[in-house]
């Protein structure tokens, strides 16, 4: 440092349960710049640690679910927020993993913080697109409204280390699910940092929970780990996304397969698609029963 | 029942419906012997008569029916929505003239009765390509973004509960976005399908749009694995659900699967108690209770446990149950000597493990397969009859005391197709409702259908959703 | 005296408590119990079950008339019409009752005298209720002592309507102190209950008070006797039966014109309450017209021809 003073580093952690624990492995690796620059150990978490990830996410999918769309909306923006606060050490953290340009990296951080405003607004809304009411030929009121699936285990694009990795987590936690997230295993930085920013955000403890290590290693467990709902395949290569869609089916996870766009643009309008991936579609039917016109009582 | 007031045979005339002796796969518009000229023959399961004998699929048929699906892709999704629109209508007019056939026809080679084949199974499928037609023409419009595209290929497997309406289920919502089918009926109930087939051919249905491939389960799996089908949709049991999911790992293959249930059904202390033992019956004696969304374990309140019982056995032991085609029978048989076999095995299981059987009386016709509605009381969660779906007339009770035992024990299950709720109160309908992690509830009714209501599981009941505009989606590359 | 059945004596002894069992009463679905009604209506009754049930619908039917315009003459003729509806078929059963207004009592007593067929008369200010009680009481007693066998009441709507349940209760008791020995039918004009839930409450009200039968409708207002109202009548008689031992009958009323109509309300009794009500002790048609489509649906099964209008009496 320029005036001779020994910076502070950071111990890297995983977040798990709203806690930040090191890994059950007690294990690190060692993560470098794009140019091969040491910057941090990152834990290498265990099996062990995906597990109680599961049990943490799982506790935590009741109360998620259950807050109403406007407060999860609320909460959403909060993580917008406080990210926009600490732009520059993303925007730090996103050069280093990623290569990029300091005005590049800024750009793609202001990119992330718009998505949680995007899916923020979301929460609140996507009920009245996917739902409604079905016009049923007989005295019944029916209705469709769009559920969380429940606890997914998400993996992270490998690639784009944030806007990617916000990308993949917001749709889903915004529809009520509780999300497992593998970090991109070469650049598990800004996702660990993110952890820091939703535990200043009003997020309850659980809804999300980052792992950082070897991606094969930590997904087979929750590929096939029978309380987990959905798994969402982005950060998996062609042959590793086929194994866990095989283990996937032994509960029949709901399962996002890697798709030809999310190598691509991040940038781009996202659409609904990764919010309707996870959402169950719940069909409610009451009678109703006539009114008194017809002679029938009710 | 003995009664002085004794209801004389109502038979349905089976003279409306003429079987042939044999039938071919149905592939490219012409019914064609198979490729190594397997046939099996299909009974009746009320009398064990064989009611035709019809060509059994192989893989080679399997691949000429994708091809013949693949040539007719091209034209049939090049159409005007509004071409194929009216191509749909009149498939269901053309049902809803022959529906009493068709009925007739259903209740042979299922073995459910005329009643339910009549008011129940026909109107809806007719119901079903009404509203499919109806939107051939409106994708735009739908919700997934300007001209949607279909996928392609549909090979598409049903079960044998709900022959034609599962058909319908199934071919419908494929041919109004564009897509081409390829559809491999049960092996026991292969007719209607055939029947089907004619209708299509009367429709003046361009060829190969349509292909019917009877056959078993070998025929399904070469069907879903073919390499050049694009979606696969699947009715039937939970693990052969899964035996595709891994099947379809790792390619582009879109899926939708509706599979087993364990449907609670809750009846709580303020329950409209005549409403909810009708719909208790309705909920798993409908087709002799083999029905994926039947309400299998019942849930009721300990408070008015007694008085439920009471009122069920009362009521079940004015069933009927005899002739499938008389028209005053509430329950027919069992589709197939498997099936009873299995539904017998879960029984003997639920006896050993000390549960109370009870069977209403009724005397059980000595050629066919048949199984007496029955339940079992003094059910509990650990219980074999409380967790396995068991498809058949088969009712598992159990209690609880406050509402969130009720949920708590109605989501323990692997499964999460359907349930009910019985009770007065509205605040606690749409609070248990909002809890209950299944795909349909019915809240003081049970066992309603309907083409505009999307239907489907949570969990391991499957993924996916049939019916409604949400049903469009499956067949839709968005 | 009160003749409450003793397992309810409590839920009589004041306005609120019976207001509390009332309402403490199992709610009804609408469209379950319609739903029910249609898919018992589908039943298919044919041939000997056919001739069984029409011979005991005949059998069940009160023959009725209740016109400002009824004159002996026309009371006689419906006596002779119910002791011999088919003047060509003499196997024909007679009808349970004529029922008239209580100025008619006399007349029709005097004609049905010895037949067996009974004498049923409305009463108690028939059919608003809109009386004094010691006008309707009068009324009662003018019926009875006339010859009237049985009694059909209307019960006080306005008073069930506002909630004044003993109001209702006690003037059942009352009218049913002064039937002796006829048997009393309570009326609750259901079409003007409007609610299931009000008729599952009208009519335990009035089986804790005493009546003999519960009936669904006096045929003056715009709704009747349904499948479905009477269905849930069936239901309460079945259940008070259960819990008092007691047997009530029923008596839809109104609006049943036809053969099949009639026979699926048959087909309602037989599979809700069984074969314990199928006898024109504990079941009626409160009816005119039926009777003849009865007839000709009989003549058509003895004789395999379609009958017409002309071969049965126009009374």
């Amino acid at each position: 440092m320029s005036d001779g003073r020994l910076s502070v580093f950071k111990t890297y952690k995983l977040y798990v349960g709203g806690k930040f624990p090191r890994s059950e492995s007690g294990r690190v690796y060692e993560v470098t710049d794009s140019k091969g620059k040491w910057l941090a150990n990152a834990p290498q978490s265990s099996r062990k640690d995906a597990r109680d990830a599961v049990v943490a996410s799982r506790k935590a999918f009741g109360g998620w679910s259950g807050a109403t769309a406007y407060n999860r909306g609320q909460i959403l923006y909060r993580v917008a927020e406080m990210l926009e606060g600490r732009r520059e050490q993303f925007a730090r953290e996103v050069a280093d993993a990623e290569g990029l340009s300091k005005s590049k990296a800024a750009a793609v951080v202001d990119a992330a913080v718009d998505r949680w405003v995007w899916y923020a607004g979301w929460t609140d809304k996507i009920g009245q697109v996917v739902g409604g009411a079905n016009p049923v030929a007989g005295p019944f009121f029916n209705l469709s409204t769009p559920e969380p699936t429940g606890v997914v285990a998400v993996l992270a694009p490998q690639d784009s280390s944030f806007l990617g990795l916000v990308s993949v987590i917001a749709p889903v936690i915004a529809t009520g699910n509780t999300a497992i997230v593998i970090a991109s295993a070469r650049a598990p930085l800004p996702a660990l940092s993110l952890g820091e920013v939703l535990a200043t955000s009003d997020l309850p403890g659980g809804v999300v929970n980052i792992l950082s290590g070897k991606t094969a290693e930590l997904a087979a467990p929750l590929a096939s780990h029978q309380d987990v709902n959905a798994i969402d395949l982005t950060g998996a290569d062609a042959g590793l996304a086929k194994e866990l869609e095989i283990a996937a089916a032994d509960n029949l996870k709901r399962t996002l397969r890697p798709q030809a766009v999310d190598t691509g643009d991040w940038s781009a309008d996202p659409g609904t698609r990764r919010l309707t991936a996870f959402l169950e579609t719940k069909t409610v039917w009451h009678p109703t029963g006539a009114l008194g016109a017809s002679g029938s009582s009710y | 029942m003995a009664s002085a007031f004794d209801y004389a045979p109502a038979p349905e005339s089976r003279s409306v419906v003429d079987i042939a002796p044999s039938y071919g796969l149905f592939i490219d518009g012409e019914f064609t012997e198979a490729a190594d000229g397997k046939v099996f023959k299909t009974v009746s399961p009320s009398t064990e008569e064989v009611l035709s004998e019809v060509a059994r699929a192989g893989t080679e048929d399997v691949d000429r029916a994708v091809k013949a699906a693949r040539k007719a892709f091209g034209t049939w999704s090049a159409l005007p929505g509004s071409e194929r629109a009216k191509y749909l209508f009149r498939i269901a007019r053309i049902i809803q003239e022959r529906s009493r056939e068709l009925a007739v026809l259903e209740t042979l080679d299922n073995g459910k009765p005329i009643r339910e084949t009549r008011d129940a199974d026909l109107p809806l499928v007719a119901a079903h390509f009404f509203y499919y037609a109806g939107w051939a023409d409106k994708l735009d419009h739908a919700g997934y973004g300007a001209n949607p595209r279909p996928l392609g290929v549909a090979g598409q497997v049903i079960p044998w509960n709900f022959p034609l309406l599962m058909l319908a289920w199934k071919i419908a919502p494929a041919l109004a976005t564009g897509n081409t089918v390829v559809l491999k009926p049960a092996e026991t109930t292969p007719l209607s399908a055939l029947f089907f087939a004619d209708i299509c051919r009367q429709a003046g249905l361009p060829k190969g749009v349509v292909n019917i491939l009877t056959g078993y389960g070998d025929a399904g799996e070469a069907l879903v694995s073919h390499p050049d089908v694009n979606k696969v949709a699947f009715t039937g049991s939970t693990a052969v659900g899964k035996a595709i999911a891994r099947q379809i790992a790792g390619t582009d293959k879109k899926a939708t699967l509706e599979l087993g249930g364990k449907g609670a059904n809750i009846v709580f202390d303020d329950a409209p108690v005549d409403q909810a033992v009708e719909g208790i019956v309705t909920g798993i004696f409908f087709n002799q209770g083999q029905v994926c969304c039947a309400g299998s374990r019942l849930l009721v309140q300990e408070s008015v446990h007694d008085e439920v019982l009471h009122a069920l056995k009362r009521r079940l032991s004015t069933l009927r149950l005899g002739d499938p085609l008389d028209k005053n029978t509430d329950i027919g048989a069992i589709n197939s000597a498997e099936q009873l076999a299995r539904i017998s095995a879960l029984v003997e299981t639920g006896e050993a493990e000390g549960a109370e059987r009870w069977s209403a009386p009724c005397e059980l016709p000595s050629a066919g397969y048949w199984f007496a509605p029955t339940l079992f009381t003094g059910v509990t969660q650990a219980h074999t009859v409380a967790r396995d779906e068991i498809f058949g007339p088969v009712l598992s009770v159990l209690t609880f005391r406050t509402p969130d035992e009720a949920v708590a024990k109605a989501n323990n299950t692997q499964y999460g197709l359907s349930a009910g709720i019985w009770t007065e109160k509205g605040s606690r309908i749409l609070a248990v409702a909002n809890k209950l992690r299944a795909g349909v509830v019915w809240a003081n009714t049970f066992n309603k259908f309907d083409p505009t209501s999307p239907f489907g599981g949570y969990k391991e009941s499957g993924f996916g959703r049939e019916g409604g505009r949400h049903g469009l989606e499956a067949y839709l590359d968005v | 005296m009160p003749t409450t059945a003793p397992a309810f004596a409590d839920a009589t002894a004041s306005d609120s408590a019976l207001r509390r069992f009332l309402h403490g009463l199992p709610g009804v679905d609408t469209v379950g119990l319609e739903a029910r009604a249609a898919s018992l209506g589908t039943r298919s009754i044919k041939t000997t079950a056919k001739a069984y049930a029409i011979d005991l619908a005949i059998s069940m039917i009160d023959l009725t008339t209740l016109e400002g315009a009824d004159t002996p003459g026309k009371v006689r003729a419906l006596a002779a019409k119910a002791v011999h509806p088919d003047p060509t078929d003499r196997t024909t059963p007679r009808t349970a009752a004529v029922c008239v207004y209580p100025d008619m009592a006399a007349t029709a007593a005097a004609a049905l005298v010895g037949s067996g067929v009974k004498v049923a008369s409305v009463a108690t200010a028939f059919p608003a209720g809109r009386a004094a009680l010691d006008v309707k009481l009068a009324d009662v007693r003018d019926a009875v002592a006339a010859g009237a066998d049985e009694i059909d009441m209307v019960i006080d709507r306005g008073a069930f309507l506002s909630g004044r349940y003993l109001k209702v209760y006690e003037e059942i008791v009352a009218v049913k102190a002064e039937c002796g020995s006829a048997r009393l039918k309570v009326i609750f004009e259901t079409g003007e209950l409007s609610t299931y839930d009000n008729i599952r409450r009208a009519s335990w009200l009035g089986m804790l008070a005493g009546a003999d039968f519960i009936k669904t409708s006096t045929g003056k207002v715009g709704t009747n006797a349904t499948p479905a109202n009477t269905l849930l009548m069936l239901e309460a008689v079945r259940d008070f039966r259960e819990q008092t031992g007691v047997q009530i009958g029923v008596k839809p009323a109104g609006g049943i014109r036809t053969t099949k109509d009639a026979i699926k309300f048959l087909v309602l009794v037989n599979e809700t309450v069984g074969e314990d009500w199928l006898d024109n002790h504990w079941f009626r048609f409160g009816a005119s017209s039926l009777l003849n489509d009865l007839l000709m649906q009989r003549q058509k099964l003895s004789t395999g021809r379609y009958s017409g209008p002309d071969y049965v009496t126009v009374d």
